[in-house]
């Protein structure tokens, strides 16, 4: 169904697509104006100076200094100019803020899960509130992807093996294209889903409408009890392996005398591959789950080590208004969490 | 163009010896050009038969003229041919070969029998590629992205991989027997500041070649060994880090675009500079901005990976670097502008297309500040945003330049001259099919249509249609030239030894040149560009 003339841009629909616009406009103005001044230089020597007999040469010009000087000068300027913008444009992307509502992806060929933390799943499709910073900690199972909401201009890979983030903060309610942007095989241009962003009352509605059988953080602590690693890491009196209560966020201390911050990535690794950076203090015991545990399983482990608390996060200084919802950042303790 | 008496030389290189094997066991620069053009043409047509179905593809919303794994397939070979098989070697190839001895008062470059290797490993490459493409297709797109490419992918990967390695060496050898030439074979008086500016450009892209091109080699090795031997170096799964092969990949693939481009440069340079009848504004600095290309253009791979993952420091350095980059490229382009004032400027056909390529070159560099800009690439990235750049710099500056440079030299290699009304015809209609073409990709680009899409939403069809219409323009555009270049060969009317009035040390000798190039050594006493107060015996 081929549409009428389509726009210029696509819809701006997060904090940070103003900002990228803005940029966007100044640079098509910069374009325009150098390509229109070369073009329009070159047409008008083109006629202005056209051979009018066949043995006429040009007049003898080697160069000038001033002029060499000018047009390295002012270019290097408008350029420094843009490189710094840019940069602020991307530091604002980069960098979430302190307070994010997490989502939990995983990409595969070819499709996006979603997990909220819950417990809700949803394939292809994310529902988001509008006004509240999203965070994606995202990775994949097989081959690298990206999300990429254009209505957001935001963009990230989804690598395997390790944590991407994404963030933004919808402005406006509606329904966005969620494309992957970086070639994965076969079904690559159908990795594709939406972004649903409902106002904040909608948005309940929405969380409230799933059928989750639990939170993300309490089906890792099931898991953490299949697992049996409960056994070595005790909430109540040191075991094997170090407490794991208020571990996420802090800093230790390894055993070759290095500090490590402990964040999913390092949660990810000291799973699959425990001997890799081993606590100060503790033996190299724990045996590598690589292979015995899934990407989502992994997800949802990292979240319960999470709910054992953040040290970021202390729950007694909670901003929120009106309560915790499900599926808010917060640190549920599960029960039993002790401390 | 025209000049009188027309005198033929009865011997040439063409007619010197005669036979297939005279041919394919020379070792004389002009016919292993010639080869090259073959070769390269070849390949060209080949390539642009596959962006021709993916453009016919495109013009529906939906995947519904292939199927996706040959839509996969289509992209990937189109990159593949064009990128390897193509643009890296076709100037360097074709005109590199033809007239850097030419330019320079040399018989031959300096390593005449690796000049032929050099031939062999293109070919043996390109036919390793071409078996990829009908043993069952490449589907992993140009860039062999790991652990797509070493542990997903079914397609045929090394076999293809094999055949851009061998052609890599074919790539070193050419650029090494290019630096020897320029150092050791200049006509006497000859100095480095009397050169072309031609030479110039391909003594910094013969730099690249020679340190960039052993990269890709040992990133392509790792490659197949991970996919033929398990080795855990890229994908995650065996302990491999996926994003090592970005970095390996590009430190190549970002300096092989000014292998692209460099030359074309100067090619532009050259036309600019007969059709003004003009020395070049600025010649030392057109010069040094070639080598600061070429030095700056291997600090810039980061670039490609913003949004890879790679810290924001990282980026930040890669963000700046890359700006950089853009100035030499900027100086270019404004040389080359004020070279044409109070010049004498001819409208003849390469200066159509140098025309042509300063106008889409200008366009294509500007947009690259886009992606430089940290905060717009990661939205424009991957999408078709980033087709649209490259295919302004690939196919309106090197592509453009290339022909325009075929144009000029083509009475110098074959003797005679092509239909010049036809000529300007197709030059026209390569450059509005070419904008046709690529122009509506920035737009749909910055909507949000991600590259490498075999199906995409309806919203964006009508720009996808323009595209597709000016493709099947610029895919006339580019045959034509091929029918009349080739008609000229037999029916051409000849052409003495300079018959656009130019100076340089190839249109001193006798068009088509003797096998030895010169008759006596030439000895050097003027500028590059000098041109005398008028050309004599030139009329029209």
């Amino acid at each position: 169904m081929p549409a009428e003339l389509p726009p210029l841009f696509p819809e701006a629909a997060s904090t940070i697509a103003p900002r990228v616009d803005a940029l966007y406009e100044f640079l098509v103005g910069v374009t325009a104006f150098f390509s229109l001044l070369i073009a329009g230089l070159i047409v008008f020597y083109a006629v202005k100076y056209r051979r009018r007999s066949p043995d006429e040469v040009g007049a003898r010009i080697a160069g000038g200094l001033v002029l060499e000087i000018a047009w390295t000068l002012i270019p290097l300027a408008i350029v420094l100019v843009i490189f710094v913008w840019g940069a602020r444009v991307f530091f604002a992307i980069a960098r979430p803020p302190a307070e994010t509502l997490n989502v939990y992806v995983v990409g595969k060929q070819w499709m996006w899960k979603f997990q909220h933390l819950n417990g809700l799943r949803e394939i292809n499709e994310l529902h988001v509130p509008v006004g509240r910073a999203v965070k994606l900690i995202m990775t994949s199972e097989d081959v690298i992807h990206d999300v990429f909401v254009p209505a957001f201009r935001v963009k990230a890979d989804v690598l395997p093996g390790r944590y991407t983030h994404l963030w933004f903060q919808a402005t406006k309610a509606g329904r966005y294209h969620v494309f992957c942007a970086e070639y994965c095989g076969t079904k690559h241009s159908g990795m594709i889903g939406q972004v649903v962003a409902l106002d904040p009352a909608d948005y309940q509605v929405w969380l409230a409408s799933g059928r989750a059988e639990g939170s993300l953080a309490s089906e890792g602590g099931k898991l953490f009890q299949d697992l049996a690693c409960h056994t070595c890491h005790r909430p109540d009196v040191q075991g094997r392996g170090p407490m794991l209560e208020g571990l996420f966020g802090r800093t230790v201390r390894l055993q070759e005398g290095t500090l490590q911050v402990v964040d999913e990535a390092y949660l990810r690794e000291s799973i699959l591959n425990p001997n890799a950076k081993i606590t100060a203090g503790f033996q190299p015991v724990m045996p590598a789950y690589q292979g015995l545990v899934s990407e989502d399983g992994l997800l949802s482990l990292i979240e319960y080590v999470k709910s054992l608390g953040d040290a970021n996060r202390t729950p007694l200084a909670q901003p929120e208004s009106g309560g915790p919802a499900p599926g808010e950042a917060t640190p549920a303790r599960p029960p039993g969490g002790a401390r | 163009m025209s000049e009188n008496p027309v005198v033929v030389p009865s011997r040439h290189y063409l007619n010197d010896q005669v036979g297939v094997a005279s041919w394919l066991l020379t070792r004389d620069h002009k016919r292993i050009a010639l080869l090259y053009l073959v070769g390269v043409t070849f390949f060209f047509f080949i390539g642009g038969a596959f962006a021709v179905t993916i453009r016919l593809e495109l013009a529906t919303p939906a995947g519904d003229l292939l199927s996706d794994d040959t839509y996969n397939k289509m992209f990937t070979m189109h990159g593949v041919m064009m990128v390897f098989f193509f643009l890296i070697p076709a100037i360097p190839g074709v005109l590199g070969n033809f007239f850097i001895p030419l330019m320079i008062g040399a018989q031959d470059v300096a390593f005449p029998r690796l000049n032929l290797l050099s031939w062999y490993l293109f070919m043996i490459g390109a036919a390793l590629a071409t078996y990829a493409v009908v043993s069952g297709g490449l589907d992993t797109g140009w860039t062999f992205y790991t652990p797509f490419s070493t542990s997903s992918s079914t397609s045929a990967v090394v076999p293809a991989a094999l055949g851009i390695f061998i052609n890599g060496f074919s790539s070193i050898l050419t650029g090494l027997n290019f630096i020897v030439t320029i150092h050791r074979l200049r006509a006497p008086g000859l100095t480095w500041f009397r050169l072309p500016l031609f030479v110039w450009s391909h003594y910094a892209t013969s730099l690249i070649m020679v340190l960039g091109t052993p990269v890709l080699a040992i990133t392509i090795v790792l490659v197949a060994a991970e996919r033929l031997f398990g080795f855990g170096i890229f994908d995650p799964a065996r302990g491999g880090d996926p994003v090592l092969f970005q970095h390996l990949f590009w430190f190549y693939s970002h300096p092989a675009v000014y292998i692209m481009v460099l030359p074309a440069m100067g090619v532009i340079s050259e036309l600019v500079a007969a059709f003004c009848r003009k020395p070049i504004f600025g010649y030392t600095f057109v010069a040094f901005a070639s080598l600061a290309i070429a030095v700056l253009g291997f600090l810039v791979w980061g670039h490609h990976m913003f949004v890879a993952g790679q810290s924001v420091y990282a980026a930040m350095v890669f963000s700046s670097l890359s700006f950089l980059v853009a100035i030499p490229s900027a100086i270019k382009v404004f040389n080359w502008t004020a070279t044409m004032y109070k010049g004498s400027i001819s409208w003849e056909t390469p200066m159509l297309y140098a025309i042509g390529f300063i106008g889409l070159f200008t366009i294509g560099g500007l947009t690259g500040l886009f992606l430089a800009a940290l905060g717009v690439d990661v939205h424009v990235t991957d999408t078709y945003f980033i087709v649209a750049h490259f295919h302004y710099i690939m196919v309106g500056g090197t592509i453009m330049a290339y022909l325009g440079g075929l144009h000029y030299w083509w009475p110098k290699i074959s003797g005679r001259t092509y239909n010049e009304l036809l000529a300007k015809v197709s030059a026209a209609v390569i450059f509005f099919g070419f904008n046709l073409t690529f122009f509506p990709q920035f737009v749909v680009g910055y909507l949000g249509m991600p590259r490498r899409y075999h199906a995409y939403p309806p919203e964006f069809q009508v720009l996808n249609v323009l595209s597709s219409a000016g493709a099947s323009l610029l895919g006339i555009g580019y045959l034509v030239p091929m029918a009349y270049l080739a008609w000229s060969l037999r029916y051409g009317r000849h052409v003495g030894p300079n018959p656009w009035g130019a100076v340089g040390l190839e249109w001193t000798t006798t068009s088509p040149p003797p096998t030895s190039n010169f008759n006596q050594t030439p000895i050097v006493t003027w500028d590059a560009y000098e041109y005398p107060a008028r050309i004599e015996g030139h009329v029209a």
